[in-house]
């Protein structure tokens, strides 16, 4: 390839101490000679540092992840992509992943949430879909810790200046506050596209002497080695890593979005990928490597913004807004004039090779040469040791009777509507701009938001779930319980599942106690997607989420994507009018541990997560989703945080237009506490018109789903008898206002 | 009639507006090129929502001086039908060919949400399909859409009776809750003088179809459908 003139680059001495400050052991090291027959230069110990970092390399998490089900009826591109595809029918398919940015966020939370928006973005369109609905998964440090009101507005304002930028909507997703996350947030981004199935791009390099071109914004030394950062616990230091975080430019992202997808309506690509975590490296490393080829680089030809850059920064920089792609060869100056239309570079910087070797050059001076296999299937896997924690049996210990009745159970539940995580986050979504497009049927606040797909009948469900506490006490089964919800949620709309992508959020994999929290989560997670029909097509593992020490509470969040077939016949949580029988789905059992009420009232976090039986679970979702299918329910609401009195005041205040009051009777030989507020699984809250309800108790017999008639839709209070009465207003001043009310009480 | 529908880079609602015309509206509709010059067989031009440029600098600052917005301002004073919603609007009015200015919210914050209009005057090509008076349900969605016009010129908008639409609770009533970002006189939309050009903030194409929640939207398309086919081309030249 023809050499453009720079200036000579010599390679820094590699020391001892310098690969230590790379996050390299001494072993691997060893291991990096090994592979190489000699010692690495300065910029290949770069290279290695980062494609064999945890973020990049997942060494500690990939023989546990292989244990997840990953095939399904529906499933055209598993785990390995940039992002999972199912088929959605009509020649039409849904490509989704989540993301985590949790550290970036933590010392920068508006560009640190705005470029984690950013990437998960990419990573759709990089397949050739055009992204849809963008979901969120965030978690915050107790509301009362210093820190977390300027973290959750940063990470808010972040995550809308982005998504509303470019235009793709924030349909829905989840935040909660505890102060295991005090010094550690998550923030997960989600997103959704929609392809053509003939028209699906992968991250490939093929065909020697293929030109590679480089798209989109010009290359920075931000986020220099971010994905080394993203493998390291944090300290008092991390506020010095600043500087690693990345700066959006959602404008840009916009405009390479319109050129990548115009251009994928062309013959002339042969793969295509975003150059995201340790940048043009991984990007340049994995294509070559799915396709089973090299790649040969000339790092002068990089269009930078910053004078002086050397090959080592060029490398592992992780500039926002760039992809690389392999184009047929001849066809370059086209690509480039798609590109020019959309006022974006495009330039050739390199070539697909035999040798399987990636190649990087400077001026015509070789920087680095590495086999390719050194960086991705030769990079070291760790079966960690795992230990149960000698604590989890005191922590799973809850004496029921030792845990004291409230008094006024009225009192209680507006405490609950009132507290940060039940509360309305209307305050977050308002400042999501959640129609962009046009598709947008149930938006933020349902258990699922519904996307319609433009010129069918069809629409797309989609939630994000997550529930640290219950894994914390339960690995395992919080792992179940995770897929289950999910699942349930988007029974609730009507949607049947066709896949989900996994965010795992844990602490240090060197802990043995981590670990064993990692393989139960996961070995939960598999047991849950088998038992319910849901493949693992993508997803992301985040170690290292621990500040000084202590980790954060073990936090799977999963992403869900369901379809409907007939969009018109989605249901939503509120009730719809006044003389509506109100109907549980499932069965509530004593039981306490794990539950916010347990957490918020008596401050306290113990005990074992709800009992699960997948075959009721099964049972319940099914026979809601039979029962909308045949049109016969008004509304469907999942019961989980606050139990079966919160889920039924949602239903009661949630709703867009007027609160509706309902009456209930709750006779149930149990703790009034556990009945109202426990969080036993797999119940749904549904109403039905009277004349539907022999419908409705049929196909629930059918599917063996217990069915218990709670009372009616209406009057103006929410009656629970004999437990407690409120006006439906004052559960909705409780609850409607209650983010705000805090933050403003800060300001004033 | 012929719609055209300008794509700046960075128009994130230019596909919204088009899908509602062609889709649910049944019009003849198409996409202009924001470095192209503007067609002359165009009936009413539609500058979407969205953030053109990025809107880094002041909305709408940048975009008014893309190749084709010489094309809008001659075809504007030429009496043709202009309509500008949400960043559509900001640009109308960077361009001068409306009145006023479009601020950061007075929450400094962006907001999404449901809004109730008002339609204030009905003798427009723009609002000639709904009653006096009447309300519409529309969604707004955006950082700055505080409108602001000094003194002089708000006088002269309500001598005119350029006040399109505001903001009022479900009752029909201006008041402060029910400005979405603190609006001069809860104003939400203005027109010139020659009332051809129409700036406003809510966008109807996303409340045009039940499915969405409202076809509310539908009422300011459907005035421009009967203005152009009742009148002709370009019939609103003062």
């Amino acid at each position: 390839m023809g050499r453009v003139a720079a200036k000579p680059f010599s390679q820094p001495a590699v020391t001892l101490a310098l690969i230590a400050a790379h996050g390299l052991t001494e072993e691997e090291h060893r291991k990096i000679v090994h592979l190489l027959g000699r010692e690495p230069n300065y910029t290949e110990l770069g290279v290695f540092s980062v494609m064999w970092s945890e973020h990049c390399s997942y060494k500690s998490s990939r023989v546990h992840l292989k244990l997840l089900p990953t095939e399904g009826k529906a499933v055209i591109q598993g785990p390995g992509e940039n992002a999972g595809i199912v088929d959605i029918g009509d020649g039409l398919c849904a490509a989704f992943k989540m993301e985590s940015h949790n550290h970036p966020s933590f010392i920068e939370p508006y560009q640190g949430a705005a470029t984690g928006v950013g990437g998960i973005l990419r990573d759709i369109f990089t397949m050739g879909a055009r992204p849809i609905a963008s979901l969120n998964s965030l978690r915050f440090g107790s509301f009362d810790h210093p820190r977390t009101r300027y973290l959750l507005g940063g990470v808010v304002a972040g995550i809308g200046g982005y998504g509303n930028c470019i235009g793709v909507p924030t349909v829905g997703g989840e935040v909660f506050f505890d102060e295991s996350y005090n010094a550690n947030i998550l923030v997960n981004a989600f997103t959704l596209g929609i392809a053509e199935k003939r028209r699906i791009f992968k991250g490939t390099a093929k065909g020697a002497g293929n030109p590679v071109m480089y798209v989109g914004a010009k290359t920075g030394r931000d986020g220099i080695h971010g994905a080394t950062m993203a493998s390291e616990a944090f300290s008092e230091e991390s506020e010095k890593r600043r500087p690693t975080v990345q700066v959006g430019d959602p404008f840009t992202e916009k405009l390479l979005l319109e050129a990548c997808l115009e251009l994928m309506k062309k013959n002339w690509l042969v793969g295509i990928q975003d150059m995201g975590a340790a940048g043009l490296t991984s990007s340049s490393v994995e294509m070559a490597a799915r396709g089973g080829a090299g790649i040969e680089l000339e790092l002068s030809r990089v269009p930078l913004r910053e004078t002086g850059m050397t090959p080592y920064e060029i490398l592992l920089s992780e500039s926002q807004e760039r992809m690389l792609l392999v184009a047929k060869k001849g066809q370059e100056n086209q690509v480039k004039k798609i590109f020019e239309r959309w006022d974006l570079d495009a330039v050739v910087v390199g070539k697909v090779t035999k040798d399987r070797t990636f190649r990087a050059f400077f001026g015509g001076a070789e920087v680095a040469a590495i086999p390719v296999a050194a960086l991705t299937s030769e990079a070291p896997v760790y079966h960690r040791p795992a230990e149960r924690p000698a604590t989890q049996d005191e922590l799973q210990r809850l004496e029921l009777e030792k845990v004291p009745q409230p008094e006024d159970l009225g009192v209680v539940l507006k405490q609950l509507l009132d507290s940060p995580n039940i509360a309305s986050k209307e305050w977050v979504f308002r400042q999501y701009d959640h129609l962009v497009r046009s598709n947008t049927v149930v938006g933020p606040g349902g258990d699922a938001a519904v996307i319609r797909i433009k010129g069918s009948h069809k629409a797309l469900a989609v939630t994000v779930d997550g529930n640290g506490r219950y894994c914390f006490l339960d690995p395992y089964v919080g792992g179940i319980l995770t897929v289950a919800e999910s699942a349930r949620n988007l029974a609730c709309v009507g949607a049947r599942p066709l896949g989900l992508t996994d965010c795992l959020n844990f602490g240090s994999p060197e802990r043995p106690e981590v670990m064993w929290q990692f393989s139960q989560v996961i070995q939960g997670m598999r047991d849950g997607c088998a038992a319910l029909g849901v493949p693992v097509v993508s997803g992301n593992v985040s170690f290292y989420n621990e500040t000084d020490g202590v980790p954060i509470y073990p936090t799977p969040t999963v992403g869900m994507v369901g379809l409907l077939s007939k969009v018109q016949r989605h249901v939503t949580p509120w009730f719809k009018s006044a003389g509506d029988l109100i109907v549980l789905l499932g069965r509530t059992r004593e039981e306490l541990g794990g539950s916010e009420y347990l957490k918020l009232v008596h401050g306290s976090v113990k005990g074992t997560p709800p009992w699960i039986d997948l075959r009721l679970e099964r049972a319940v979702q099914e026979s809601c989703l039979k029962a909308i299918e045949k049109g016969i329910l008004r509304s469907a609401h999942d019961v989980s945080d606050g139990g079966l009195a919160v889920a039924l005041a949602e239903c009661c205040i949630g709703g867009p237009e007027k609160s509706l009051g309902a009456r209930i009777e709750l006779r149930e030989m149990m703790r009034p506490d556990a009945l109202l507020f426990g969080e036993s699984q797999s119940r749904i809250v549904v109403s039905v018109k009277e004349k539907d309800l022999g419908r409705l108790r049929d196909i629930a017999a059918k599917e063996g789903a217990p069915l218990q008639i709670l009372g009616e839709v209406g009057g103006p209070r929410l009656a629970i008898q004999p437990l407690l009465q409120l006006p439906v207003e004052e559960l909705r001043a409780a609850w409607a206002g209650a983010l705000e009310r805090r933050l403003r009480r800060d300001e004033g | 009639m012929r719609w055209g529908v300008i794509v700046f880079p960075g128009s994130c609602d230019d596909q919204d507006v088009y899908d509602c015309l062609k889709h649910v509206l049944k019009q003849k509709v198409e996409f202009l090129w924001h470095k192209d010059r503007l067609g002359r067989d165009i009936d009413c031009v539609v500058l979407p929502g969205g953030f053109s440029y990025g809107d880094y600098l002041r909305c709408g600052a940048m975009a008014r001086f893309s190749p084709i917005m010489q094309g809008v301002v001659e075809f504007a004073r030429n009496g043709g039908l202009v309509l500008g919603i949400c960043n559509g609007f900001q640009i109308l009015c960077e361009a001068g060919l409306l009145p006023g200015a479009l601020t950061r919210n007075a929450s400094l914050q962006f907001v999404c949400r449901q809004v109730h209009l008002r339609v204030e005057e009905i003798d427009t090509p723009f609002t000639s399909a709904a009653k006096k008076g009447q309300l519409l349900k529309l969604p707004v969605k955006h950082g700055e859409g505080c409108y602001y016009a000094d003194p002089a010129t708000l006088e002269r908008l309500q001598k005119n009776r350029q006040i399109l639409v505001r903001y009022v609770d479900g009752k029909g009533r201006p008041t402060a809750a029910a400005n979405p970002n603190g609006s001069l006189e809860n104003i939400a939309g203005v027109c010139n003088e020659a009332r051809n050009v129409f700036g406003l903030m809510p966008h109807p194409e996303d409340a045009s179809e039940k499915l969405l929640g409202s076809e509310d939207g539908a009422k300011i398309f459907s005035s421009v459908i009967a203005a152009c086919g009742t009148r002709g081309k370009r019939a609103w030249v003062a």
